[in-house]
């Protein structure tokens, strides 16, 4: 992203790009967005086809580095391909985490060679990728996670369990990070280690969620190997790559990644377009009550101030005004907005939240009600996120920890599960 | 405040604080509040005058001129600065009132501003609320002021609502309603019919005031622009009052944030720091995200208004009801961590607590924002 000034000007870049998105993307079908579009193509087979027409068009990866396939562009230039994108169908498989997390982390610590053999890959649509960090045995505490690799010399064997990876029954490899040191404190044997999904040893299972979906998965590891040319940074640093990898998923589920092409989740930034609870207002024919219009405007402001937080929190970062830790700003405000909205939502709902005729969409914001906490649950707790930012944001004291300074094997922790049969 | 300023932003700012700070520190805002009847000094007000106080949104011909080029950007830092200390002085109505003198005033009115800007004189702005949800929190039982065309000019009659040195301007611009619309007329102090009745405000040192018509005759030469434009012109005098306004609460709360964590790193309970308990530093979290989140929304909303975006209607709004509920939030959140010198008088808590309260209740609550933000929506 720090190259010579771009030869073409972002408008110019901008009209160029709705020229092709016309000749070239198929437009989302009448009452579709791209959300739902996701939602039905399980396989991401669509999603793959897609990123490939973006990828040959020269618009896949506009912020990625050229030697690596993308356009080296400004993110000022990403931000108008995506203005420029709504209405059409887009690839938003791709952008979270597979391009807004894993491949940035890749590009921060692959060597050279890992790099060459994957982002182009990526960006061609031929390979969508997904983390296998959180356990079983724990969550928020991810440097206590039990999942062993054990070195015979050039290989590694992998034994243990990851969980909450979002799409793996369909992504194709994965940035693992596992165990391999259990002599010395915890952040300080760890590894990350590229790993194919689909060989021989491990084992996918979909995990059914409240609201019917089985996009989360659980893996088991049964003597999995992998070659030491996949480890990305050293032996026993897995805890600097994470920690860069998981800046880039606050980035990333704040909404200030440079590296998503086209809308996914969520209204923030929507500009323009009557969002789903101005619809929901309609649809219940509530134009004029002053709570709803109350209750709607709320939403509003908050969507906006999420987005203008967002600006200053990667301006901050940027240019040093902030620490890094700051994104979890961006994230717990998304969070606890998400919350927000879904209250709304169930308020302006009202009685046809709990039974409604199918399609109704009071009925739709009742059953996305039980969600709430999905988004402030993923990619760290809100409680995680707080604590991050009164420590390492507002510099306060860090909470106690029984295992600081001593050797993994020597604190108590949980045990890796096996697959159910 | 934005971050990124330019290096002659920066120094503005710094020499602002460091005038402030010289000049009126919080225990010369306390004998302020007691000894002066006006609320601030008026040679004191000079010598801010001639730091550009007065002088960011007026144009260069007419003796104006910001430091960067987007003059609410620039004239925001003061403004902050300001709000840090609880400073005295009528800073948005004299602002709002040059700007509009600057913009659209006749070469009799604009000799007004001479005097604005040096500081010798001070403005009041007494404007309708444009706020079109004119739902029942949006009634302001006492404000209304009415014009009735005549042959050379306008007569006036009616109370406004109380606003900020109406007691104290040598000058007022009031928008006034017509039967078929508004007219915004300039009317010098000592006008024969202009009275003012004081009102009690919250804040200590900003003095608010009532002002009565009462058969007020006014020449056509009093007419602020036209009145065919006078509700846009209302919306732009809004847009610089509540930037002005944003930017004033984000630097109260910024200081009473920054004096409270202080506090809790330095006191101990039960041999630890306040902000070492867990259930504490999760408040602390939650505030710093509010206010890291309205110093952005002041900021996109001044920049807006800078730009002439045709999002600023919005944007002013969106900052006004998010800063407008959550500095308040903030300060009493900071009061209960100060336990209970926080709700005494001695503590300084109050001043800001005053301050940012009566800012909210000025130039619409968060409820009239969000019913402005309601409308644009279409709903």
């Amino acid at each position: 992203m720090d190259q010579a000034p771009p030869a073409e000007d972002v408008e110019a870049f901008r009209l160029r790009a709705r020229r092709w998105l016309g000749d070239t993307m198929p437009r989302l079908p009448e009452g579709m967005d791209n959300w739902r579009l996701t939602i039905e193509d399980e396989m991401a087979t669509n999603a793959r086809q897609l990123q490939r027409l973006l990828f040959d068009g020269g618009f896949a990866g506009i912020c990625y580095p050229v030697e690596y396939g993308g356009q080296g562009l400004p993110r000022e230039y990403q931000r108008a391909f995506t203005q420029e994108s709504f209405g059409y169908q887009m690839p938003t498989t791709f952008n979270v985490p597979t391009l807004s997390i894993l491949a940035p982390t890749l590009l921060d610590f692959g060597t050279e060679e890992q790099k060459l053999r994957h982002i182009p890959a990526i960006l061609r649509g031929d390979e969508l990728w997904v983390q296998f960090l959180s356990e079983p045995s724990g969550g928020s505490d991810l440097a206590g996670l039990v999942t062993q690799a054990t070195r015979d010399g050039d290989v590694f064997a992998l034994n243990g369990s990851k969980i909450w990876s979002s799409g793996a029954f369909r992504a194709d490899y994965s940035l693992c990070l596992a165990r391999t040191d259990p002599h010395v404190p915890k952040h300080q044997g760890l590894t990350m280690f590229i790993v194919k999904i689909h060989q021989p040893g491990i084992e996918v299972q979909r995990i059914k969620m409240v609201n019917g979906t089985a996009e989360f998965c659980q893996e088991f590891f049964d003597d999995v190997l992998i070659p030491a040319t996949d480890v990305v940074g050293g032996v026993n640093d897995g805890w600097t790559v994470a920690s860069r990898l998981l800046y880039h998923e606050r980035d990333a589920v704040g909404g200030g990644s440079p590296y998503t092409s086209g809308l996914g989740m969520g209204d923030a930034g929507k500009g323009g377009q009557r969002s789903d609870l101005e619809d929901l207002v309609v649809s219940t024919g509530q134009q004029g009550n002053m709570t709803a219009r109350q209750l709607v405007a709320e939403a509003r402001v908050n969507d906006r101030v999420q987005q203008q937080l967002i600006d200053r929190v990667t301006q901050g970062i940027r240019s040093g005004a902030m620490p890094g830790p700051a994104g979890s700003l961006s994230r717990l405000f998304a969070a606890t907005n998400s919350e927000r909205r879904f209250d709304i939502g169930l308020e302006i709902a009202g009685a046809g939240a709990g039974a409604s005729v199918t399609g109704d969409l009071a009925g739709m914001w009742g059953e996305s009600f039980l969600s709430r906490q999905s988004n402030s649950l993923g990619g760290g707790s809100n409680e995680m996120q707080r604590n991050i930012i009164s420590e390492r944001v507002l510099g306060m004291p860090r909470e106690f920890a029984a295992d600081r300074d001593r050797p993994f094997d020597e604190v108590r922790h949980n045990r890796s599960p096996q697959p159910r049969s | 405040m934005d971050l990124g300023l330019t290096d002659d932003q920066q120094l503005f700012q710094e020499t602002t604080r460091k005038f402030l700070e010289d000049t009126c520190p919080l225990d010369e805002v306390r004998k302020i509040a007691e000894d002066e009847v006006e609320g601030f000094n008026r040679a004191w007000w000079r010598r801010g005058a001639e730091l550009g106080w007065m002088s960011m949104l007026v144009s260069e011909d007419h003796g104006g001129g910001c430091i960067s080029g987007n003059a609410r950007a620039d004239l925001s830092l003061v403004a902050e600065e300001m709000g840090r200390l609880v400073s005295p002085g009528p800073l948005v109505p004299t602002n709002v009132v040059a700007a509009a003198m600057s913009r659209l005033g006749t070469a009799a009115q604009r000799e007004h501003l001479e005097g604005l800007i040096s500081g010798e004189s001070v403005a009041a702005w007494c404007s309708v609320g444009p706020y079109p949800g004119s739902g029942p929190m949006t009634h302001r039982a006492d404000g209304e002021v009415r014009a009735v065309k005549t042959d050379g000019g306008y007569v006036l009659d009616g109370v406004s609502a109380p606003v900020e040195a109406g007691a104290q301007a040598d000058l007022v611009v009031v928008t006034a309603r017509l039967d078929d619309g508004l007219v915004q007329l300039v009317v010098p102090a000592g006008t024969p019919g202009l009275t003012t009745q004081a009102a009690q405000s919250l804040d200590l040192v900003r003095r608010f005031a009532c002002i009565r018509f009462e058969q007020v005759e006014l020449s056509a030469d009093a007419v602020l622009g036209e009145p065919e434009t006078a509700a846009g012109e209302v919306e732009r005098q809004l847009e610089d009052a509540v930037v002005l306004q944003c930017a004033a609460m984000v630097g109260a709360v910024t200081r009473v944030f920054e004096f409270t964590v202080e506090y809790g790193e330095d006191r101990y309970s039960f041999g630890r720091p306040l902000v070492s308990y867990q259930a504490l530093k999760h408040r602390f979290a939650d505030m710093k995200m509010w206010l890291e989140a309205s110093h952005a929304s002041a900021g996109a909303a001044a920049r807006a208004v800078d730009a002439g975006s045709p999002l600023a209607p919005e944007l002013i709004s969106v900052a006004k009801s998010y800063i407008g509920d959550h500095g308040p939030m903030i300060v009493q959140e900071c009061v209960q961590f100060h336990g209970g010198i926080g709700v005494t008088w001695d503590h300084d808590l109050h001043l800001y607590l005053r301050r940012v309260t009566q800012d909210r209740t000025q130039f619409g609550t968060p409820h009239d924002h969000r019913e402005r933000v309601a409308s644009m929506l279409g709903i």
